[in-house]
């Protein structure tokens, strides 16, 4: 199908753009790399009446190191990201989950900016953000702030900003030491959406998860930690009986959705798969 | 009213002028406004690989893109670089491996095996089905694909020794 008639704005800066913003409402929808919001207006699921096309904005697809972590400007392109030596360094958990999404074809224009505030419950982005307790910085006419990646995601495709208001950046605290990454995901053929996926990010300390924050993609209405799963890592001696428990600790708190492409028992038990995988992998890496 | 927006853009080289309509995208003003058809439309929302182009020397999805976006780009479709014979060795490849039937995924398979053995010459036959895998052939089982790909891989590597 071929998208509802709109009208298209490209403006040159920020301020334009929170100004074309407030002119249009609920009627205008910012365009970033498209890779989502394109497909819904081919479909005709989104019938905005206005686009306000942020690409040419100069400075938002900065990747850089700053005091306060590591700085993914909204117009970072998701190729750009997963080829970036700071990324690597700084946030290896982003780094792993990047050839995930999707192709290579759509990573060239898919942006850090879209795929955050896009907040697809199966995407890999929201979940690495909040597993690496990252923050989102928002901009509108009354000023900017920052929310917290926990707090941001607040639904199915519905996050914490509000009318008026455009992701400029995501910030990434600074690896700190002893920390180390897993990101892992079930599809059913690579480049779909996850079935499943797990952030995993954790403190490793003689031989355990001293500390381990687990975040799954895939099994609700936004990313979702799994506290009692850590709870069951945290400190242990990972021998079987006690990765069995993990593992049963998390199928008994997650409740994930039954559709078309698994069940919910099917789900559980892949989440189980990937909590093994991820403890076997963040203890030898 | 005229909605029309004026663009400026290069095409295989060549500068173009046109007037599009916002939601026109990039596949369909190359094929309609340009008779440019070798780039093809399947799915249209990202899926299928058949409208894949280089924007700005980037692999895109033609069908996710705005024609209105493309404004001052630079864009290659597969007429571009049969014509320039960038991609010769591997349309030579494709047609003795039997890498393709109906034809319909073969612009966009070219393409992105370009690619991907430009970002790995010494790509492995996992590596390119891996990166294949955004481009959907419902013809031929993608063994002959890989295989074509693998080939020219091999083959350029020898060449650049």
């Amino acid at each position: 199908m071929k998208p509802a008639p709109f009208v298209y704005h490209r403006p040159a800066s920020l301020p334009d753009a929170l100004a074309l913003l407030e002119r249009y409402g609920a009627e205008g929808r910012v365009l970033a790399g498209g890779q989502s919001l394109v497909p819904a207006l081919n479909m005709r699921l989104a019938t905005p009446g206005a686009l306000i096309d942020i690409n040419r904005i100069p400075g938002l697809d900065e990747i850089r190191l700053g005091a306060e972590g590591l700085v993914l400007g909204a117009l970072a392109r998701l190729d750009a990201v997963e080829r970036s030596p700071l990324v690597a360094a700084h946030a290896p958990l982003i780094a792993q989950a990047l050839p995930h999404v999707a192709h290579l074809a759509v990573r060239t224009r898919s942006t850090v900016g879209g795929g955050i505030a896009h907040a697809d419950p199966a995407a890999e982005l929201p979940a690495c953000l909040v597993a690496l307790g990252g923050t989102v910085r928002a901009l509108s006419r009354r000023g900017s702030r920052e929310i917290g990646a926990a707090e941001f995601f607040r639904g199915v495709c519905t996050t914490a900003l509000g009318p008026g208001e455009v992701l400029t950046a995501v910030v990434v605290p600074r690896l700190a030491p002893g920390w180390r990454s897993r990101f892992d995901e079930l599809a059913r053929r690579h480049g779909d959406y996850a079935l499943v996926a797990l952030a995993a990010h954790a403190r490793v300390a003689d031989g355990t998860l001293a500390e381990a924050r687990l975040v799954l993609a895939g099994v609700g209405a936004t990313p979702v930690r799994a506290a009692r799963a850590e709870a069951a890592l945290a400190g242990r001696r990972m021998d079987a009986a006690a990765l069995d428990a993990a593992a049963r600790a998390l199928a008994e708190e997650l409740d994930p959705p039954s559709d078309v492409h698994a069940s919910a028992a099917l789900r559980r038990h892949l989440a189980g798969v990937l909590l093994r995988r991820a403890v076997r992998g963040l203890l030898e890496a | 009213m005229d909605t029309t927006v004026a663009i400026e853009l290069a095409v295989n080289g060549t500068p173009v002028g046109r007037r599009v309509e916002p939601r026109l995208c990039l596949a369909d003003f190359l094929r309609y406004d340009l008779e440019l058809t070798g780039t093809h439309v399947g799915c249209e929302h990202g899926v299928c690989g058949a409208c894949t182009v280089r924007v700005d020397g980037a692999l895109v999805r033609a069908c996710l893109m705005l024609a209105v976006q493309a404004d001052g780009c630079r864009v290659e479709t597969i007429e571009g670089v049969s014509g320039t014979g960038e991609v010769s060795d591997l349309q030579q490849a494709f047609a003795e491996a039997n890498a393709l039937q109906c034809g319909f995924c073969t612009p966009g398979m070219l393409l992105t095996a370009h690619e991907i053995l430009q970002r790995e010459p010494g790509a492995d036959p996992a590596r390119i089905r891996l990166a294949l895998s955004g481009n959907y052939c419902r013809c031929t089982g993608y063994q002959a694909i890989v295989d074509a790909v693998h080939r020219v891989g091999g083959a350029r590597g020898r060449e650049t020794r």
